[in-house]
């Protein structure tokens, strides 16, 4: 288990750094810089611009200042938002990510489980037809088509809900449930096709000639057994809903990270391009780990590293 | 078991429908909701580029002068200047006034704002706008001192400025952004942070900045200490920091927004039915440049015939839904002529006319009849919905009216803006926005080697009346100079010109007493919320 974990650490830090030279070389090999502008600024003046951001240094010392400050956990200052680092740009939009991306994740699971359930027991009712006939348009609908039609319905027909912001509770339904609408159906159908499986095993018929009460085998046996490819789901789940919150971001106007993951991209802020993806590429490739680690958990027949332990 | 979570998460959602409610504008509160863009890039008056941070400054800050509706310049923090007989030394007499922290403004924060802006260190965009004050634009290359600029705070109420030559526009330049006083005390001792923090962004203006959520929101509440405060009746300005403008568009249909600036075109039609959108004049012009170095757009009569065989009327109706205005000369709508107090523009009238037949013989006379034997042509166009529908609705206008094929081609903005620098094209897409309210910031535009002349546009009969505009004060014989010189332009079809802008947007009928002037840059000082 130590041993497994360490490998995986060491793996993960050549990942990042791979990630970290790669995006560093395509950057600056996009034509245009952090200032170009319409306008065509006097020489002199660019001049000045470009040394104050020490865009003048050539790119190997670009490069290896980039990595020193990283091994301080400084990712620099914004090109773009003068005045302010990236790591303060980080630490006050991730948490607005974070808590839309988890109000999601929430969702999809309170209401993902019992309709795939539901669904599974009800199997070919009308109960079951329902969920997948729903299920399959929240798998096809992208998000954004969902979050305009929510906003369109909710916030300017029926006056029910802001059309847009964070600003509390009630701003935060719309797109949590916009962002939701994919990872709940489809965790709906796995859980059905999973609990369908599970409800086949010997072990439930073996429950049933037991003459165990019917709810029991259900919670007990079946739906235990179930969860697990659900929850082998949820990592890569979170981690696509943390960094894919992009589209709902800018829709509501949700001062979050995912916005900055592509709007850099635009301004060539490049500190902001690098700083944002060697944050998600630690959030991927940490969530994958931690899955990873947990599946023995759930799963005894699962073991890591190959070889049996204890 | 599993129903009882569906019954309780619907539970839930409809408390929160419930929960939901948002507060609109009343007359009691006199606060205001506007939405100009996004999260600003800094809200340093030096460092300010974009027309949201413009929008910002101007609550919070107050130049020598500002703009009026009309695009006349007036007095502001100056409360009036004198001019020397050679226009070159400007003395502005300044108001008593006091920042927001209740500190005297004086003639030595501008000239420190000022020199601010023209240090190299400093490295702002705009420092340009100050050249024409002598030794300014030596000392920001690095050739010159400090102490050569030609600002000087002669007492703490008397700020006199020393221009290479004359600048008859120069007091305009003074309503710009880049121009405004900052307090000398409080940015020596905070550095460059002290524009990033709620506590030390003091400004000179009507409002005062309370709080700052990042990409969120900017709010502004009456400044006490402000000279002209009896005629604030605005008590708060909120700006709603939001990047998508449909998004903005939906919020002010919520009623969570009372002002939304140039929402979406695929919008205007419904809004303008709902009666939603309102209208005003902006300097500002959209055009096709041609690349006058390269063959076939070296021939001014090639140019000509291109130029002319677009039916602008048809685009303006079709494509921009009448928001803007079909324009035939290079300086667009919205600058007035200070002699006739006329729009430019309608002084001066259409300098030639959409003509199909003329078009085509034009193009047979320059040795392509019917469009035979031109090369390969492409237009080129940064990628955008809007540029699109009208880079298409020309293609099919060449390919109709002048038989000729065109290729379109669109790339990403910066990509798009590298192109344009290099050359490396035929035909693009382009437009270009007022820096002050004189048509000399068209004007020069076009002069040989000029900075923002990607199509190396260049005839010395054009040049010498630029020249000539350029060396005096006498406004007349200035105008004089910019009318001819448009002409010659247009003769020479420099660039094909598509339509002059217009500043649309959505307002809350409750907001009162709003200032729109053509430099987009909104004067909200006399609000008022009335029910």
């Amino acid at each position: 288990m130590l041993s497994y974990t360490l490998k995986r650490i060491l793996n993960a830090v050549v990942v990042l750094w791979l990630v970290i030279t790669i995006t560093f070389l395509l950057m600056h090999a996009i034509p245009g810089g952090p200032f170009t502008t319409e306008k065509n600024l006097p020489p002199a003046v660019m001049k000045n611009i470009e040394a104050r951001y020490k865009l003048n240094d050539p790119l190997w010392k670009q490069y290896t200042d980039y990595m020193v400050n990283l091994t301080k956990f400084d990712l620099g200052p914004s090109f773009k938002y003068q005045g302010r680092t990236v790591n303060d740009i980080i630490g006050e939009s991730f948490p607005v990510s974070f808590h839309l991306g988890m109000n999601s994740i929430l969702f999809s699971i309170i209401i993902g489980v019992p309709a795939g359930v539901i669904s599974a027991l009800k199997r070919n009712k009308w109960q079951d037809r329902l969920i997948m006939f729903l299920t399959t348009l929240g798998v096809a609908v992208p998000s954004f088509v969902l979050a305009s039609a929510f906003i369109h319905v909710f916030a300017i027909k029926l006056a029910l809900l802001p059309a847009a912001m964070w600003n509390g509770f009630e701003y935060q339904i719309l797109p949590s449930i916009a962002l939701a609408g994919m990872p709940t159906s489809f965790i709906a159908r796995l859980t059905r096709s999973s609990m369908l499986d599970v409800l086949g095993q010997d072990y439930i018929k073996t429950a049933k000639a037991k003459g165990l009460a019917n709810y029991v085998i259900m919670y007990r046996h079946a739906l235990k057994n179930a969860l697990i490819p659900v929850v082998t789901y949820i990592g890569p789940m979170a981690a696509g809903i943390l960094t894919g919150s992009f589209v709902i971001e800018t829709l509501f106007a949700i001062p979050g990270l995912g916005r900055h993951f592509v709007t850099s991209i635009y301004n060539r802020d490049y500190t902001v391009i690098l700083g944002v993806t060697i944050f998600y590429s630690f959030l991927i490739v940490a969530l994958n780990m931690v899955v990873d680690l947990i599946y023995p958990l759930l799963d005894p027949r699962i073991k890591l590293g190959g070889k049996k332990e204890g | 078991m599993s129903k009882k979570w569906i019954i309780l998460g619907l539970i839930m959602m409809m408390l929160g429908t419930l929960l939901a409610g948002c507060g609109g504008s009343s007359s009691k509160e006199q606060t205001v909701r506007v939405y100009m863009g996004g999260e600003p890039e800094t809200l340093d008056p030096a460092k300010i580029t974009g027309v949201p941070e413009g929008n910002y400054a101007q609550a919070m800050f107050e130049g020598l002068t500002e703009v009026d509706k009309d695009g006349l310049t007036v007095p502001a923090a100056a409360e009036k200047w004198d001019v020397s007989p050679d226009g070159l030394v400007y003395t502005f007499h300044l108001r008593a006034n006091k920042w927001s922290n209740g500190e005297p403004v004086t003639a030595k924060d501008f000239e420190f704002a000022w020199k601010r802006l023209l240090k190299p260190e400093t490295a702002a965009e705009y420092s340009y706008m100050l050249f024409p004050v002598k030794g300014a634009e030596a000392y920001n290359s690095g050739k010159g001192s400090v102490d050569e600029v030609g600002v000087k705070a002669l007492d703490d109420n008397t700020l006199q400025v020393t221009l290479e030559k004359p600048t008859a526009y120069f007091p305009s330049v003074c309503a710009h952004s880049s121009t405004y006083p900052v307090n000398q005390k409080i940015v020596e001792a905070n550095g460059d942070k002290w524009a990033g923090d709620v506590a030390t962004l003091i400004g000179n203006g009507p409002f005062k900045l309370t709080e700052w959520t990042h990409s969120s929101k900017l709010v502004m509440v009456k400044n006490d200490q402000y000279w002209d405060k009896d005629k604030v009746k605005l008590n708060k300005v909120e700006w709603l920091l939001v990047e998508e403008v449909a998004t903005a568009l939906s919020m002010f249909e919520n009623n969570q927004l009372d002002y939304v600036d140039l929402p979406p075109m695929t919008e205007v039609e419904r809004l303008k039915k709902e009666n939603k959108l309102q209208f005003d004049k902006i300097e500002g012009s959209y055009y096709y440049e041609f690349n006058t170095k390269k063959a076939p757009f070296d021939n001014p009569k090639v140019r000509r015939a291109f130029a002319m065989a677009i039916d602008r009327e048809a685009i303006n109706k079709n494509v921009l839904h009448d928001v803007h205005k079909p324009l035939y000369a290079w300086v667009p709508y919205g600058f007035t002529n200070p002699v006739t107090k006329k729009d430019f523009r309608e002084e001066g009238g259409d300098l030639f006319k959409g003509n199909v037949e003329e078009a085509k013989k034009l193009l047979a006379e320059a040795g392509y009849p019917d469009g035979k034997g031109l090369p390969p042509i492409t237009l080129l166009y940064n990628t955008n919905e809007n540029h699109k529908a009208i880079a298409e609705a020309i293609q099919e206008m060449w390919k109709k009216n002048l038989g000729v094929s065109v290729e379109l081609q669109n790339q990403e903005w910066k990509v798009f803006l590298g192109t344009r620098k290099s050359g490396d094209y035929q035909v693009a897409r382009a437009g270009w926005n007022a820096d002050y309210t004189d048509p000399m910031t068209f004007g020069d535009y076009l002069l040989t080697g000029g900075g923002n002349n990607y199509g190396r546009y260049s005839n010395p009969a054009y040049d010498k009346l630029i020249a000539t505009a350029q060396s005096t004060n006498d406004q007349a014989v200035r105008m004089q100079a910019m009318h001819d010189a448009d002409k010659i332009a247009m003769d020479d079809m420099a660039i094909a010109p598509i339509y002059s802008y217009s500043h649309y947007y959505c307002l809350n009928p409750k907001v009162k007493g709003l200032i729109s002037p053509p430099t987009a840059i909104l004067n909200l000082k006399y609000i008022t919320i009335q029910d």
